[in-house]
Order: C-alpha cells, then structure tokens, then sequence
C-alpha cells in the first residue's frame, strides 16, 4: 500500500469490500450505500478532534518539547495524560523523535500561553500526568489557539484544525481524528435515509494511534470513554431484533459497541472501553466494518481479526497491496463483513483489561466538555 | 417567561449591542445556555458579567481561520449546539453610499459577515445540530435577516444582497436538511433601534423604531414554535457541568 499524503478526501477514493463469505471486491468509496441494506443501521463516531500538540518549553532546562495530549485523567477537569517529546516536530517520524529532557513531577512546562505542572509520571520517561493551571475557558482558549492537530511525517503539509475534522463532528474529544469516518459526507448520509438505512452516531474519544515508541505502543490503545445517545442504542437494538445489520464507522466505534454491547444488550450513556478486540474475539454487536486500510501488527489491524479468519484478511491485504489502495489517515477504505464461520457461538470476549490505564484515564465523556 | 428553553444551548453571534444583547438576557431568562462570539475581550467580559453561565468567545466571524478555533471552544464549553443564530451583520460601507459610490473591499466585508460567515459556521457545528436533532432535542438555525433582502432601496445595495443571498442559502440549507432534522429560518426583525441603525440612518427618529427585546421575543417565539415541546434533557453524563 502506498501513504496518502495529502489531508483530502479523495472524490474516486477506492473501497475494498470482504464480503461474509469471504470474497473480495473492489469498488469506489461513493458506492459504500450500494453494499448497506434497508433496515441497516450505521454508527459513527462524532467525536471532533482537538489540537493536541502543544509545543512550549521545558523551564527546569530550557529544553524545546512537544505535548501530545492523549486522555483526560480522573483528578480534575484541567488534568490530562500527555506523551512528551524532546526537540523536533513532525517532520521527524516519531520513532526517531528524542526523549524529552528527564522529567520529575512539579515540573512546569511552559506551552504558549498555557503553563502545566507534571503531576506524575506513568512509567515510563515520555508518559505524564499534566495539570494545566489555566481556568477552564483560558484553557480551551489556549488550546484553540497554541495547540496544533497531532501531526504525521508522511503528510506532506500541515494539518489544519479543518483537516482533522470529521463532517459529523461534534464534541471536541478525540486526540487524533477517527478517520474511518471522512468516508462520510452529507450526500451519503442523505443517500442512507433514502434507502431506509438508519444513520447514527455515538462520540468515543479517540486517543492517540501511535508514539513512536514500542513500549509506549504496546500500551495502545489507552482505555477510551465514550457516550452513547439513548437514540442510538435503541436504533441498534431494533436492528438486531429484526436481523438487521450493525454496521461500525471504525474501529473507535467497534471498540464502544462491543464494550457497551458486552452483556448482550447496548447500554446506553457513558462507558469507559478498556478492552482490545483480536482473532480471538467474538463480536456481539457490530456485523460489519468501514475502516481504512491498516498494517498488519497495528491494533486496527489486530481487530479486523475478529471479523475475518486470517486466510481471509491476508488475501484482502494481498489485494489492498496488489491494487495500490492508500493506506493511513486520509487513504482508502475497506468494507468488511463479519464472516459467516465467525458469526456462530457467543463466546464472551476474551480480552478485557482490569486496571490498566483506567485509574488515569477519566471515567466518562461525563467531565470532557466542562466549563 | 417560564423556562421554556430549559437547557437548550444557543450560540449567538454578532457583536454586544443591540439584537444580540436583548437576545442573550431573553435566552437566558428562557433558561438556555448561551455561547456567544464577539471581537473583543472586553466586550466578551462584559457579557460573561452579565450573565454568569454565559460561555464568551473571543474571535471574529468574519475570519475564516477563526471558525473552527471559536467552534472549538463552544463545543468544548456547551457540549454541544442545539440552536444558532447568525445575528453578526455588516452594513456595507457607512454612511450608506450607492453602490456606484461602494468600495469593493466594503462590499467585500459584507458578504464575509452576512453570507460566509453564516455559512462556515453552520457547515463547522452541523456534526452537533444533526447530533441534536437525532436525539430529538431538534435543531435550529436562525438567521437575522432584512426587508432590505427583498426590497431593493438605494444605498442598501451591499447589505441588501447579502442579506438577499442569505435569505437564499437559508432556503437551501433547509431544503437540504429538513429530511435529518435540522430547520432553517430566515426571520427579519424590522427596524429596531440599534447602534447598527443609527449608523445606517443616523437622523431616524428612534421613537418610532422597534425595541431590540420585542424581537428578541419573537425569536423566543419561533424557538419554541419549531423545537420539540418540553425539550428533552441531555442526559447528565453528556451536559458541560
């Protein structure tokens, strides 16, 4: 697969489609309505994305850094996870980004017009607790205007605000784009009404995809909090009881449903996803993907697993390679069904964490837009 | 009036003067949470001081690399938007001239304010107003419009069509998103006395001119006219506290 290196939603963007007997076609993006039936209901994710690289100065030394914001921890509305480099920007890949000068708490950090404090350290030299000592309206003003979107080395340009932002989005919350959903724009969502496929959204806080740093990666995803509209979860109740499909924009929203979804039923409100989804899974909810095209040893790539035995994800793979599809953030897409040699017994889900990153990481959307 | 509002969230926008600060007081009365946009820290403060829950933003609309940082901070702050009111307009060139006598820059500021302005900042919180609709709280766009949209008057030119093209985009939008929930209204509040008429008509006998809060209770009005009736609450986990 080749980067897509440029912010824009490609209007002949292609769409790969496995269907649920494991067959593989291709087709363009603007004919993802085609492939979903009357009855159908489809669930993105509405989360918008904040500008979560802040870069500023290490006080104690006077060292340049770059804040990543990655999660809001439990203690304060002020209070967030963040993974720190040292020098550089994001012309570098982050593997090769350095380390931020050694970091002890009470540190002050120095990042435009806003001042945060290292409250903790998480284990590891680049992963910290901040608190900002801003107010909260200070605070988003100073992120609206100081922070910057996480950026990527294999774009060519920088991204704006603009380019990070899903045409559904809504609630600032995500720390890097679900960008399963720039598959969708205003006409395909009119086209769904008119078919009779229901169109809803929940907002999962996407955190960050990957620092860089192996250790740090093989932490990802962190547990993310979501929100689940009592709308939605009785569109996706109904559909099921009509056998109907559940059709997921991404992996942020397969993650929510199934974590929501664990005991059978979707509960509606906030949730605090905190399980990683692979080949030994069994999904209860979600019956179909639109996702981007994915790596193989990445945790999306990990959770197209549960959908498709692995015969079948490698020739997908192979065709995604053969074809040239654009992989990363503003690629091509795939639709995948949930094969029928995946769809028997109803195995719990095997991988659900305790603890983990969930005693730093807040518990609820609850806390995430407040003033 | 009873809070009939009870928990909406509005974004205004325009400056602190005239329509948008009875609109604000009315709102707030009505029990809506209010977000507005203005140019200056200081008048932000003083609305912010006048209404205590009231979530000021500082930017300028008519700035495009604005939008998605003052966007940014109202959905931080309210959580989300059920209604917006592009009240922020642009007299063209003051005094009033011919348009064979408008610069092209003032005509220019016009359309910024009057049409694209409208237009970005509905395109930039059109995730959270279908987001409302769907979740049946309804979802409202409001925008101040102009009999001068409809009539032609001389020295009106620039102002006058690009409240004409507003009135237009109004229609479409609607006619584009009436099927997800999302209404769209033009309403014209007459001629009020404002600091933005005594610039236009600076020798009008105010007496004779609308009060700023009659129109803003007719915006109340159409408010509760066309949302859902009572408006269903957000659930608590998902309000700004």
């Amino acid at each position: 697969m080749i980067a897509a290196d440029k912010p824009i939603r490609a209007a002949d963007a292609k769409l790969l489609h496995v269907d649920a007997e494991g067959s593989v076609h291709h087709g363009l993006r603007t004919g993802l309505v085609k492939l979903l039936h009357r009855g159908d209901v489809v669930v993105a994710n509405d989360a918008a994305t904040l500008p979560a690289s802040l870069h500023g100065v290490h006080e104690r030394t006077g060292a340049p850094i770059e804040v990543r914001l990655a999660g809001r921890a439990t203690s304060g509305m002020n209070t967030f996870v963040a993974v720190v480099f040292g020098a550089g920007d994001y012309r570098t890949r982050t593997e090769d980004r350095q380390l931020p000068p050694i970091l002890v708490e009470g540190d002050v950090l120095a990042l435009g017009p806003l001042q945060a404090v290292v409250v903790s350290l998480l284990e590891h030299p680049r992963l910290v607790s901040l608190r900002f000592t801003a107010p909260m309206a200070a605070l988003w003003e100073g992120i609206a205007h100081h922070g910057r979107p996480i950026q990527y080395a294999h774009i060519g340009q920088k991204l704006e605000l603009w380019d990070v932002w899903t045409a559904i989005a809504g609630p600032p919350v995500a720390y890097e784009a679900p960008s399963a959903g720039f598959a969708l724009d205003w006409r395909t969502v009119a086209a769904m009404r008119d078919k009779g496929v229901k169109f809803a959204t929940l907002t999962h806080a996407a955190g960050i995809s990957s620092t860089g740093d192996p250790a740090l990666d093989a932490r990802l995803p962190f547990d993310e909090p979501y929100f689940i509209p009592e709308t939605t979860a009785v569109a996706i109740d109904t559909a099921r009881t009509a056998n109907r499909r559940v059709v997921a924009i991404g992996t942020t929203v397969v993650r929510a449903l199934e974590h929501a979804g664990r005991d059978g039923v979707i509960a509606s409100g906030p949730g605090m996803a905190n399980q990683r989804i692979g080949a030994a899974d069994t999904l209860r909810i979600v019956d179909a993907i639109v996702s981007g095209t994915h790596e193989a040893g990445t945790s999306h790539h990990e959770l197209l697993r549960a959908f498709v035995d692995d015969t079948t994800l490698r020739r997908a793979d192979a065709e995604l390679e053969a074809r040239a599809y654009r992989t990363h953030e503003f690629g091509d897409s795939i639709f995948m069904e949930r094969s029928l040699t995946r769809q028997v017994g109803m195995r719990s889900t095997g991988s659900w964490r305790r603890g983990g990153t969930a005693h730093y990481v807040e518990r609820a959307l609850a806390q995430v837009g407040g003033k | 009036m009873q809070q009939a509002l009870q928990g909406l969230r509005v974004v205004v926008t325009g400056g602190t003067s005239g329509l948008r600060l009875a609109l604000a007081s009315a709102l707030h009365d009505a029990g809506a949470r209010v977000g507005f946009v203005a140019r200056t820290r200081d008048r932000v403060a003083e609305v912010e001081r006048l209404h205590g829950a009231t979530v000021g933003v500082v930017g300028d609309v008519a700035v495009k690399q604005d939008i998605h940082k003052m966007v940014l901070q109202l959905l931080g702050r309210l959580g989300g938007v059920d209604v917006l009111i592009n009240n922020a307009s642009d007299l063209g060139p003051t005094p009033l001239a011919l348009l064979g006598d408008t610069e092209c820059e003032d005509f220019e500021r016009a359309l910024q304010t009057n049409v694209l302005a409208a237009f970005r900042l509905t395109k930039a919180l059109l995730g959270s107003l279908t987001a409302s609709a769907r979740e049946g709280r309804g979802a409202l766009v409001l925008n101040v419009s102009s009999d001068a949209a409809v009539n032609a008057y001389a020295g009106w030119g620039a102002y006058g069509a690009s409240k004409a093209a507003l009135a237009h985009l109004t229609k479409v939008w609607n006619e584009e998103l009436a099927s997800q929930g999302v209404r769209f209204l033009a309403l014209d509040p007459g001629d009020m006395d404002t600091p933005m008429h005594a610039a236009a008509v600076p020798d009008a006998d105010r007496a004779s001119l609308k009060r700023p809060e009659a129109a803003a209770r007719e915006f109340i009005a159409a408010m509760i006219d066309l949302l859902p009736q009572p408006i269903p609450s957000i659930a608590v986990s998902r309000r700004a506290s």
